[in-house]
């Protein structure tokens, strides 16, 4: 039998990717009697030679956010070689929590971490990396801003969450096994391996006819919660009716409202933008001539950080997240 | 994959309209660069018969899929276009209309730059077109009823010339009798017509009128629905007087204790607490005034239930809310007199001589408070000398822009009755043009001025005060420049218009009013009375400043309107609503929650929409986290096609 | 001399409203300038704060969303509260993007108000004159 090459490249990643390919169990177990592992540096000890002089990879799997050249370098390196490329977890593909950082320019980001926070003392303001000239001891560069893989090399499947919930894990590895122990073909270029459906739709909670929101609240704010109704309904801002289900709602059925991980619905190009109309609309809904302009500016504008909350694992993916703009003054 | 769309594009010169501003060769050669482009041409008139034929043709020889025609609004021509289209064998979804006039050519100067705009708003319609899917429009049924709002003339004519033709008609009317100002009216320019005779048998006609459903008292509170299929709700306030069982005997009255002003005659009489508004109301019976009525305390009061033999009066009756269900709506809610306190430089309230227009008519009226004679308010005494305003509130900038249109025409016809009335009184008109535009209407001011010896004094009246008795008038004759001091027994200010009512209406039936709340017609021209919304349509004063002919000429208008729209066997409304992708929609609720038409419910966890109830908003579709629910044609990634090409 | 800057504005307009003040604004010759590129939906109800984005993306320097006044001239009920209310949580959130909220302008023209139209349109051609290209060059 032959067996297929795998390699598995982490780039700005917190490992969790990592680790729920192993979480997978049995399945994990047994998908590796078809697997040779070229490169998968937090499992074996490979490095990246071992990557760049492979001949050919069968299956490419990326997990984290493209950050550095370093990252961009090696999955260019690699998608060279790879017939089939897996974005795996959400910041692959669509740029992640680690995407977030979309919204300042780089030499912002660098000189908030390296100069201006509180605990650091650097007088001379030095950044590091950038200005190292030693080559070998050069820190990769950070790029400008933080893409989902599909803008930097072609992806054939998206495997989203993060990280990736359990079943789909298990329904990627079970795809695996079938493709190299009975040739079945793997899922055709650009299948998202998730519901088409919401969240909503694996949510065990109960809703009320009319979603209408007087006030939002952030679930460790709120005083009591209903734990068989619709959060939504009762203000704490959930993103199930506009993420993408394959997750069984488990944040849901534990008291957590759905924070979007899975990704936007594939009929939706910018998840954020759509959070920011829903989460609008149903403030008090078909009631807002009686309660007039300034009382709803007044509710909607109590938002948090609208940004950072409706763009959380999607924000390099939408349209702004990744457009060079100028700053305007404030 | 889908068939590869072959899109032709006729730009239009509109005369020199379009071509005057954006260089339509340009535009033909750089729009055919487009890769969906197959054909492209620009013509003289587009909506001309020829310019249709060339759309036509090219249909049919280029084998187009679809059409953008490059010219004026949607609003103008989208139709006739659309049409083409069908007769070619295209859906009629299948053609877009760029608007490169009204919102391009008009509005600029630069032809480069207007040019290179008309460029993009084509390619965001071919972009709308291409995506564009063919529909056929819904068929409804239709409810073979119409409602009219407004029980004065223009309303009674609606009423009846519908009800004529065999339609069912609500009337709904607020005040306990109909007839409107007109009833209230002496005799009428410019062939001084009774008013109230040529009135009456149209009231009793209504009365009459097996057809007619009259609801007096009454006002419309709520309207649901769409054209075809309105729902109403009237709320009906009693009367506390059975109008079926009234025999106007007027023993009630009689008896009644309480006097108070009496509106009709605007207060210069009295009347009791239960009364008629005037002999000939429709429907002829008493009615009881709650706000002034003793009886309510049965303790104080019941003299008139005691006296009446029909037992007719009934203190218990309570409000009622009336449903009904009707296919067409002609709202003619009618005018009031702008507010005379609002030029206190005039005196009204101050002095009691000074009076308004419909005053004098009252008092000019054979069953007014006078009997007819005129009679000054203070003393009763006869005016010998007297003085006509015109343009009190109207054609000012601090009061009302606009021309109260009627005034010089009844003023003219109140000097005149005034002369036949008092033979050796004077008269004086103070105006600031003379507009006197119908037929006979000129005639009729030059035998006022010339006949009837009237003095016409060009300017505006400054101030009015009271000096020995006499109201003094200051103003200047502006044709000699000369400072104009009078001393007269009377002054009589003709007010100007305005609507009454129709602002509220107006909301209630989501069409729109113009700056002065005005109810809007859809085009000043073409369609003057055709409010907005399908199915109903607006006459009468409540529309605009206007006179009794033009009044009934309209109402009729708008009858023939709402007749030809309840005479079809079908209605047929756009296709253009929100639509599911049940595939994706989890029925979270957002868009049922938020739909201001109540058209969407969560059937097994999904969202179902209601096509007939539906008005096509498309606020769902934006705020559908899901994308699932899409707003036909309209959809959003559509939408994102077209300013990507518009910007590009 | 330095060509002046020549901001590009993208409209979404109402039908009923704001597209028609549009119109009558043309139809009384009312002159403003063409930075503006106009595209008319059925109510502001629709415009989805997707759109509005990608025309900041596709190199608008502003955007301008017309509707019908509130409270009660909207052609579906309400369909301008729920514009209102998305503009107010999308302007805060532009500000996070860096993108001044004077680039997204609201406002409400009714279909008799062409002159308000062209007013608007100057104002803000002028506004963004002010506050520079979006893009950096």
């Amino acid at each position: 039998m032959k067996k297929l090459k795998l390699a598995i490249i982490p780039t700005g990643s917190c490992s969790g990717c990592d680790t729920s390919l192993v979480d997978a169990g049995e399945t994990f177990v047994k998908a590796l009697e078809y697997l040779d592992i070229v490169y998968w540096p937090i499992a074996m000890d490979l490095k990246v030679d071992s990557l760049l002089k492979a001949e050919s990879i069968d299956i490419l799997i990326v997990h984290g956010s493209i950050r550095t050249e370093e990252h961009e370098h090696l999955v260019k390196e690699a998608a060279k070689k790879a017939k089939y490329i897996v974005a795996y977890g959400s910041c692959t593909c669509f740029g992640g929590i680690p995407g977030l950082a979309n919204l300042f320019f780089r030499d912002e980001l660098l000189k908030k971490v390296y100069i201006e926070t509180f605990s650091t003392v650097n007088p001379e303001e030095k950044i590091p990396g950038v200005t190292c000239e030693d080559e070998r001891l050069k820190i990769p560069k950070l790029r400008e801003w933080i893409h989902p893989l599909d803008e930097i090399v072609d992806v054939d499947l998206y495997v989203p969450g993060c990280p990736p919930p359990g079943e789909i894990v298990e329904k990627f590895l079970e795809t695996i096994i079938a493709h190299a122990e009975r040739g079945e073909p793997l899922p055709e270029k650009g299948t998202v391996l998730a519901g088409l459906k919401t969240v909503c739709d694996e949510c065990p909670r109960e809703k009320p006819d009319k979603i209408v929101v007087k006030k939002f609240v952030r679930i460790s704010e709120a005083k009591e919660i209903d734990e068989k109704k619709c959060l939504l309904a009762q203000g704490i801002i959930c993103m199930g009716p506009a993420t993408r289900s394959g997750c069984d709602a488990r944040c849901l059925k534990v008291n957590m409202p759905c924070r979007g991980c899975m990704g936007p619905s594939p009929e939706v190009v910018d998840m954020g933008a759509k959070l920011i109309s829903m989460i609008s609309s149903i403030v008090y809904a078909d009631k807002e001539r009686e309660v007039g302009e300034e009382r709803l500016k007044k509710v909607v504008e109590e938002i948090v950080d609208p940004a950072g909350y409706f763009y959380r694992f999607t924000l390099p993916g939408s349209i702004l997240g990744r457009t060079r703009r100028r700053r305007d003054k404030e | 994959m889908a068939v590869r769309e072959r899109v032709g594009v006729f730009v239009c010169h509109c005369g020199r309209n379009i071509a005057a501003t954006v260089d339509v060769k340009k535009v033909v050669e750089e729009i055919s660069k487009h890769p969906y482009v197959v054909h492209a041409e620009d013509y003289k008139y587009m909506c001309s018969d020829p310019g249709q034929k060339l759309i036509y043709d090219a249909i049919k020889s280029k084998k187009l899929t679809a059409v953008v025609v490059a010219a004026c609004s949607p609003t103008m021509h989208e139709e006739t276009f659309r049409k083409v289209c069908e007769e070619a064998g295209l859906n009629r979804y299948k053609c877009e209309i760029a608007n490169i006039r009204e919102q391009c050519s008009w509005v600029h100067t630069d032809i480069e730059k207007a040019t290179e705009k008309a460029i993009r708003i084509i390619r965001g319609a071919i972009e709308k077109v291409v995506k564009n899917r063919p529909l056929h429009k819904i068929e409804l049924d239709i409810v073979r009823k119409c409602l009219v709002i407004g029980g004065g003339i223009a309303g009674i004519q609606a009423a009846l010339d519908i009800a004529n033709a065999g339609i069912p008609v609500i009337l709904v009317e607020k005040s306990p009798t109909i007839g409107g100002h007109m009833a209230q009216l002496s005799e009428t320019f410019p062939t001084l017509d009774c008013s109230q005779c040529i009135l009456t048998p149209k009231m009793v006609e209504v009365a009459r009128h097996p057809l007619i459903k009259l609801y007096t008292c009454s006002e419309v509170i709520e309207v649901s629905g769409y054209v075809g299929n309105f729902r109403v709700k009237i709320l009906k306030r009693p009367r506390y007087v059975d109008e079926y069982k009234c025999t106007m005997c007027g023993d009630c009255a009689d008896v009644c204790p309480v006097l108070v002003l009496n509106e009709f005659d605007r207060g210069l009489s009295l009347r009791k607490a239960i009364y008629i508004p005037f002999p000939q109301a429709v429907p002829a019976a008493y009615v009881i005034d709650p706000e002034s009525c003793l009886g309510f305390n049965p303790i104080k009061c019941g003299k008139c239930k005691d006296v009446c033999e029909q037992e007719a009066i009934d203190f218990d009756m309570k409000e009622e809310i009336i449903e009904e269900e009707v296919g067409a709506i002609i709202v003619a809610t009618g005018y009031g007199l702008y507010p005379k306190e609002k030029i206190g430089e005039y005196g009204y309230g101050r002095y009691e001589d000074v009076i308004d227009s419909l005053e004098f008519e009252r008092l000019l009226s054979s069953t007014g408070p006078t009997g007819g004679e005129i009679r000054r308010p203070s003393d009763g005494k006869i005016p010998k000398r007297i003085a006509f305003i015109q343009c009190v509130g109207s054609r000012d900038e601090n009061h009302l822009p606009y021309c109260s249109k009627i005034c010089c025409m009844y003023t003219a016809k109140h000097a005149m009755l005034y002369k036949h009335r008092v033979p050796d009184g004077e008269a004086y008109v103070f105006y600031i043009d003379i507009r006197a535009a119908g037929k006979g209407y000129e005639e009729f001011i030059k035998r006022v001025q010339e006949e009837y010896g009237i003095t016409y004094i060009r300017g505006r009246v400054s101030k009015i005060y009271e000096e020995n008795g006499k109201l003094i008038v200051h103003g200047v004759d502006t044709l000699t420049g000369v400072p104009v001091k009078l001393e007269v027994d009377m002054v009589v200010l003709a007010m100007g218009m305005i609507p009454t009512g129709s602002i509220e209406l107006a909301k209630k039936l989501k069409i729109p009013i113009d700056q002065y709340g005005f109810l809007q017609e859809v085009h000043p021209k073409l369609r003057p009375v055709e409010s907005v919304s399908d199915g109903i349509y607006i006459c009468g004063c409540a529309q605009g400043p206007k006179d009794i002919s033009e009044t009934v000429t309209q109402a009729s208008a708008a009858a023939s309107k709402a007749i030809s729209l309840l005479t079809r066997p079908k209605l047929y409304r756009e296709p253009l609503v929100a639509e599911v992708n049940e595939e994706i929609c989890s029925g979270c609720g957002v868009c049922a929650s938020i739909c201001p038409y109540s058209a969407i419910e969560i059937v097994e966890g999904v969202a179902r929409v209601n096509e007939i109830l539906c008005a096509g908003c498309g606020t769902c579709s934006a705020a559908c986290p899901s994308g699932a629910m899409q707003l036909r044609n309209i959809e959003d990634k559509t939408v994102l096609r077209m300013i990507k090409s518009m910007l590009g | 001399m330095a060509k002046r800057f020549e901001p590009k504005i993208v409209a979404f307009l109402c039908k009923w409203c704001a597209s028609a003040g549009a119109d009558l604004a043309g139809v009384s010759r009312l002159e403003y300038p063409p930075n503006i590129i106009p595209i008319t939906v059925p109510c502001s109800g629709r415009i989805d704060p997707q759109f509005i984005l990608q025309a900041f993306k596709e190199g608008a320097d502003g955007v301008l969303v017309g509707g019908c006044h509130t409270p009660g001239d909207c052609h579906y009920i309400n369909g301008n509260f729920k514009c209102f209310k998305r503009v107010t949580l999308l302007k805060k959130m532009l500000r996070q993007f860096g993108i001044d909220e004077r680039r997204l302008r609201l406002e409400w023209i009714s279909a008799t108000e062409g002159k308000k139209f062209a007013r608007v349109v100057k104002e803000f051609v002028e506004e963004l004159r002010k506050l520079g290209p979006i893009k950096v060059t």
